[in-house]
């Protein structure tokens, strides 16, 4: 290669794809659906934001089908705000992803928080310039989106809920099969591939670095500051959050308090100072009261 | 000598990485009392605008202020450099304005114009691999600023006398050669800092 010349390669795409995800940790991505929350988002110090037509928790109520948002709304957020700004197609709906990649969307997530379009396969995200998130609820899952080029990993949690429980089982049992593989030896590795259903390489470069081949964060039931640093603290490099600000009694200073607790957490006096005075947070399910049918975790494989 | 990582947000582990690699010590800084002793700060990719936010709301801008008219040493990636600069444009926007340079935020255009280029630079022979995300430009800098590389005739990597600013990653590739300058300016800093103090102890 000459100097100067262009390095156009698969490995130089795939490292600006996860430099990119590199950029976001110790941060919040929020979930906006005008161009006036997004701006909320961004004054609040969020380090992306999420176009969306509906908040998952609406998503939910409303019932039907929940497509990608239509792209006069999310040109309009990119539009107003200088972050990142994501976007979610429904898992396996590549054709969506051609349209989010043609209006210049910075990440797409492939998201179970709208009605899938293709139960057996997920979009094929190697094939894209744009950089692709997905949701996982173990390992397994997780090594097989990266398999297909996902740049960033998130734990599923059960979005639109305000409920953490699902994200902390998810990231429990990420970190803990992730922590399990450390300890084996090589000829263990294949047999864990199997029982898992994750490509070997990637299975052999976690049992080698104890860690994701991309950033990890969470997602799916943050809607206070202490529950960003409980994710946080169990191995989250940063936090999604969906419903959880702008089905808040007052978004603007919920969404300044969690960005303040996910900088902060390992501070618990400052988790307290973020946590004091935030009015009423989102109301929130019991998943245990939930139907199966109802999960949107399920969704993907 | 003691190197200091702001850790508002952003890639500062991946600095701490590097530093590791060379064998420093660093310390995250998140509040104006980590930087106590800290004769270097490192400020990392990530937002700049968040990364200002948080500045203002901690006092952080105030204490790193400080620390620059007493002589510390800085190295802005990135967001890091839009911080440091005096002019943010595109759009306008609050920055610690220690270095003489003008920057234009995500001039290249979104992250489908993130990519990796092979430059010359003035630090060796050999030219630098460096990775752009969703970066700035540098659009004007003074005459006390000496240019150390460019791309497509704009600088990307600037200096001015203890002050380094890049528009991409050095901390995510394997070339530690920024770093170590930063490093050998860091250690300066803090032997005419010891200097002083011992002139001052003699006086005494």
């Amino acid at each position: 290669m000459k100097s100067g010349e262009q390095k156009n390669g698969h490995e130089n795409l795939w490292r600006v794809k996860v430099g990119l995800a590199e950029m976001l940790k110790g941060g919040v991505i929020m979930d906006v659906t005008t161009a006036e929350q997004a701006k909320i988002a961004e004054d609040a110090g969020a380090c992306a934001v999420m176009a969306l037509e509906r908040v998952p928790s609406d998503i939910r109520k409303d019932g039907g089908v929940a497509r990608m948002a239509s792209p006069r709304i999310i040109r309009e957020i990119m539009a107003t705000v200088t972050i990142p700004v994501m976007a979610k197609v429904r898992i396996g709906h590549f054709a969506e992803a051609q349209v989010l990649e043609a209006l210049e969307v910075d990440y797409i997530d492939e998201s179970e928080v709208l009605t899938p379009a293709d139960e057996e396969n997920h979009v094929w995200k190697h094939a894209f310039k744009a950089p692709f998130v997905c949701g996982a609820r173990n390992l397994g899952e997780a090594l097989r989106r990266i398999g297909e080029g996902a740049a960033m990993i998130r734990t599923k949690g059960e979005a639109g809920s305000g409920n953490i429980v699902e994200a902390v089982r998810h990231m429990r049992t990420i970190v803990g099969q992730m922590k399990k593989l450390t300890t084996l030896g090589e000829e263990e590795l294949m047999h864990q591939a199997k029982e898992l259903g994750a490509p070997l390489d990637l299975v052999q470069q976690v049992a080698k670095t104890g860690k994701l081949p991309t950033p990890n964060f969470s997602a799916g039931g943050i809607a206070t500051p202490a529950d960003a640093a409980l994710m946080m603290q169990l191995g989250a490099e940063a936090v999604f959050v969906g419903s959880g600000i702008f089905k808040s009694s007052d978004p603007a200073k919920r969404a300044k308090a969690i960005v303040y607790a996910t900088t902060n957490y390992q501070d618990a006096k400052k988790v307290l100072e973020a946590s004091d005075e935030l009015g009423e947070a989102m109301k929130g399910l019991d998943v245990r009261q939930m139907d199966e049918k109802d999960l949107m975790q399920t969704r993907g494989w | 000598m003691k190197i200091g990582i702001l850790a508002i947000q952003g890639d500062f582990e991946a600095h701490a990485r590097v530093l590791e690699k060379l064998g420093v010590e660093y310390v995250y800084v998140r509040t104006p009392e980590d930087l106590q002793g800290v004769d270097g700060l490192i400020l990392p990719g990530g937002e700049s605008t968040t990364h200002m936010k948080m500045l203002a709301e901690t006092g952080l801008d105030d204490a790193i202020r400080k620390m620059a008219a007493n002589g510390g040493a800085f190295f802005g990636t990135c967001a890091g450099a839009i911080v440091l600069a005096r002019e943010v444009k595109g759009p306008p926007q609050a920055s610690l304005g220690l270095m003489d340079i003008t920057v234009v935020r995500n001039a290249y255009g979104r992250q489908l114009a993130s990519d990796v280029f092979l430059l010359p630079t003035k630090l060796s022979e050999a030219p630098l691999e460096m990775v752009f995300i969703r970066a700035p430009v540098i659009e004007a800098i003074d005459k006390n600023v000496e240019v150390l590389a460019e791309r497509n005739g704009k600088p990307v990597l600037v200096q001015q006398g203890r002050m380094i600013a890049a528009t991409f990653h050095p901390e995510l590739t394997d070339d530690t050669k920024i770093h170590e300058r930063f490093v050998k300016l860091v250690e300066k800093t803090a032997m005419s800092e010891a200097s002083s103090q011992s002139r001052v102890a003699s006086r005494k």
